[in-house]
């Protein structure tokens, strides 16, 4: 308990003297797993209405794919892209080996199934109300689970901050792709797994607290931005 | 073409829809003509919504569907009303795109505009959808179909969740579609209002279409010898 | 009402590739002139980089980026072509690594100790100068020893060491074992760790030793051994297997490494006024 203590009040100490390896450690995770989670966005959400709504065979087969895909460990996506991106791999000629683009592409990889799944799941539901009307009114599948998606956005919401969770949490995969290099490709999560290989423990866990904080603080911003548009029309927010 | 072809909207010949492993509708012979306005009528789970659907082209059939020459503009208004999570006047603009169509780009917000005045929602166009009581979001649905200018509209028990009142409403509503030269056809277990507003009516029970005939004639003192049965014994309806 | 939400998500679009580019090209964009590193762990957090590289730059304009991993890692990236130059402590899997047409050559840079460090009433009697006696008392007692099992340089070097102890090499695969041999598969820092709350014995090397700040009750009990002493080399990853690899400037770092200005930065690096590192580049 002692060592939570501690640890707690080196985390405020950390965050009120603003070190700038920290910032820039903090701001790098950010951009890595922010600029992923809105690529996994982009595909996983259209994606996910697609197959809410598509019919052919072997569709069972790739949803049994994607929810397995849930359970991907962050380490296998990052070797797998090691070995696509590494100089002896396939596409070693993009030289991104070691480089932020990588740990984006990994971490992209990682959460695509996550949004894709439960953006599916999300449209599938709403469907089965709002799907006659909305072929009745005209619109195709397609567009009627694009339209659900639309309907359904604070729960889009949810799921982008869920599969954000996933993405800065992990350690495996930006660590492989990354390489974790001092200034370069060193994140809060790579970067508390060395702490706590060196052996200083209330610095790792300082750092992880850091990290929470930093989390805590978007979601207070969402909160905020739901809160003032709405609350003029008097809606309970979701 | 014959005048009785010009007229005919609709025509279903021995159709017949299975859901799943349920017949909802068996042998259903059936035709809609223009300016009709038909109530259909039976228990829950005879088939009336299936039947609905199955004009409104959302579902298959074995047997035949036709659809007059040209088709006939169509809308829809379900039982609990599906609305976006957006403002009245968003989904109903929405809807006008998703219409386009028929209805150009450039009349939309005036038609939006109209439609809302005919049914007395314009001072909720801002409101989210959600927030409308029962009733005003039904009348929201008539409005939303009425933009279309639809020459068929089906309804599928618009009344049933709604206050005396606003089932006034909606009633006053249909009726003035109905003067305006629109097709109707609504399903019912408020056999007061078939007697009301419909021109026809038709029983449905266990996916089979068992009588089908003019309102006067279903209701009347010389009524139909099966229907007089019908409406003596079998029903446990109120009358209103 | 489609439009506007297609309008959105263009935007979004354009501000995620705004986002990647910024993301992917800030470090392209700060040096062009970079090599690759692989290294180890241990040498990472034995803190020599940020002392002994900032020189380099300064005397070439070459940035070196460090991937510090365990030395069969390091290893493996080199084969792949994906460091350009490599800096670990293994000289038999370096000597092979050349030997198979992977690494151009190798050249000694510096070497540092190893130390068995464990409980400070020493219960299996190990304390003193020689590695290999240590070993075998350690073996014969009942007390517990700690290995990295982590194909590193030192999991290596601790292998050899029972080798020469006669003493069969504890092997995670092997039943039987007379003593308590835990190979946790890990790092240096989390060896010691469990050492230290285990009050077990290690071989650990100096560097880490002296930065690692969970000692507990663990003190080093055998140092001054020849044989613990700890052999680096440099080899420039071979382009002619990888056309990627930037060979020129990896040569710059290697040569620059093993030059009077590198070994002197490397003798000047001391740990609470301790040298850690001991220069020893053939002339």
């Amino acid at each position: 308990m002692n060592e939570f203590a501690q640890s707690a009040r080196s985390a405020l100490d950390l965050i009120v003297h603003a070190d700038g390896v920290l910032v820039r450690t903090v701001s790098l995770s950010l951009a890595v797993s922010g600029t992923a989670c809105l690529f996994a966005a982009g595909l996983g959400l259209f994606g996910g209405a697609w197959l809410a709504v598509a019919r052919f065979p072997g569709l069972r087969a790739v949803l049994l794919l994607l929810n397995t895909l849930l359970a991907l460990p962050s380490v296998v996506v990052g070797l797998a892209v090691y070995l696509l991106l590494s100089r002896s791999g396939p596409l070693g000629s993009w030289g991104i080996l070691f480089t932020p683009t990588a740990m984006v592409i990994a971490q992209t990889i990682l959460v695509l199934p996550v949004v894709a799944a439960l953006a599916r799941q999300v449209v599938a539901d709403g469907l089965r109300d709002g799907g006659d009307p909305l072929q009745s009114l005209g619109a195709g599948p397609l567009l009627a689970a694009l339209l659900m998606l639309l309907h359904e956005r604070w729960a889009v919401v949810t799921i982008l901050l869920t599969a954000f969770g996933r993405a800065i949490a992990e350690v495996g995969a930006v660590m492989i792709v990354g390489g974790n290099i001092e200034g370069v490709t060193r994140v809060m999560t790579t970067a508390i797994a060395l702490e706590t290989s060196k052996g200083d423990l209330p610095l790792a866990l300082a750092l992880g607290l850091v990290l929470l904080a930093v989390v805590a603080l978007l979601n207070v911003a969402i909160f905020a931005v739901q809160r003032s548009r709405f609350a003029s029309v008097l809606v309970e927010a979701r | 073409m014959s005048e009785a072809a010009l007229s005919m909207l609709l025509r279903l010949s021995n159709a017949s829809v299975r859901l799943g492993t349920v017949t909802a509708l068996r042998r259903v012979s059936f035709s809609v003509r223009r300016g009709e306005f038909v109530a259909v009528i039976g228990a829950n789970g005879s088939g009336k919504t299936t039947l609905l659907r199955l004009l409104h082209g959302l579902v298959d059939c074995t047997g035949s569907r036709r659809v007059g020459e040209p088709a006939p503009v169509q809308a829809m208004v379900f039982q609990r009303p599906f609305m976006l999570n957006l403002t009245v006047w968003n989904n109903l603009r929405l809807a006008l795109w998703l219409a386009r169509s028929r209805v150009p780009r450039a009349e939309a917000p005036a038609r939006a505009l109209e439609a809302l005045k005919r049914v007395g929602l314009v001072e909720s166009r801002d409101r989210p959808a959600r927030v409308l009581s029962g009733g005003e979001q039904q009348r929201f649905a008539l409005a939303r179909a009425w933009a279309v200018r639809p020459d068929l509209l089906l309804l599928d028990e618009p009344t049933a969740n709604l206050d005396p009142s606003a089932k006034k409403e909606v009633e006053t509503l249909l009726q003035g579609f109905a003067a305006e030269g629109m097709t109707l056809v609504m399903s019912t277990h408020n056999l007061g209002q078939a007697k009301r507003l419909a021109t026809r009516v038709v029983y449905v029970d266990r996916g089979e279409v068992r009588l089908d005939l003019p309102t006067a004639q279903f209701f009347g003192k010389s009524a139909d010898e099966r229907a007089r049965l019908f409406l003596k014994g079998e029903l446990s309806w109120d009358l209103e | 009402m489609g439009s506007g939400m297609n309008l959105n998500r263009r935007r979004i679009a354009a501000l995620a590739f705004g986002l990647m580019t910024l993301v992917g090209a800030a470090p392209l964009l700060a040096q062009d002139r970079f090599i690759t590193m692989a290294s180890t762990t241990s040498t990472e957090q034995s803190g020599l980089f940020p002392h002994l590289l900032p020189a380099f730059k300064r005397a070439s304009g070459i940035d070196v980026r460090v991937v510090a991993v365990g030395t069969g890692q390091a290893l493996d990236i080199g084969r792949r072509g994906d460091a350009d130059v490599l800096f670990v402590h293994d000289q038999a899997a370096e000597e092979k690594f050349v030997a198979e047409g992977n690494g151009l050559k190798r050249l000694p840079v510096m070497y540092n100790d190893f130390v068995i460090v464990g409980p400070q009433g020493d219960p299996a009697g190990a304390r003193g100068k020689d590695v290999v006696a240590a070993l075998q008392k350690i073996a014969a007692s009942t007390s517990n020893f700690v290995s990295r099992g982590d194909r590193s340089g030192t999991h290596a070097a601790e292998l050899r060491y029972w080798t020469a102890a006669g003493v069969e090499p504890p092997d995670a695969k092997v039943a039987a074992r007379p003593f308590d041999y835990k190979a946790c598969g890990c790092g240096m820092g989390p060896a010691l760790n469990i050492a230290s709350s285990s009050d077990g014995y290690v071989l650990t090397d100096r560097g880490t030793w002296l930065n690692f700040k969970n000692r507990g009750n663990l003190a080093i009990l055998v140092e001054g051994d020849t044989r613990l002493f700890n052999q680096y080399g440099v080899i420039v990853v071979n382009p002619a297997k990888h056309p990627q690899v930037k060979s020129a400037l990896a040569q710059a770092f290697a040569d620059w490494v093993v030059s009077a200005d590198g070994q002197s930065t490397i003798a000047a690096y001391k740990i609470g006024g301790e040298q850690l590192f001991f220069p020893n580049a053939k002339p």
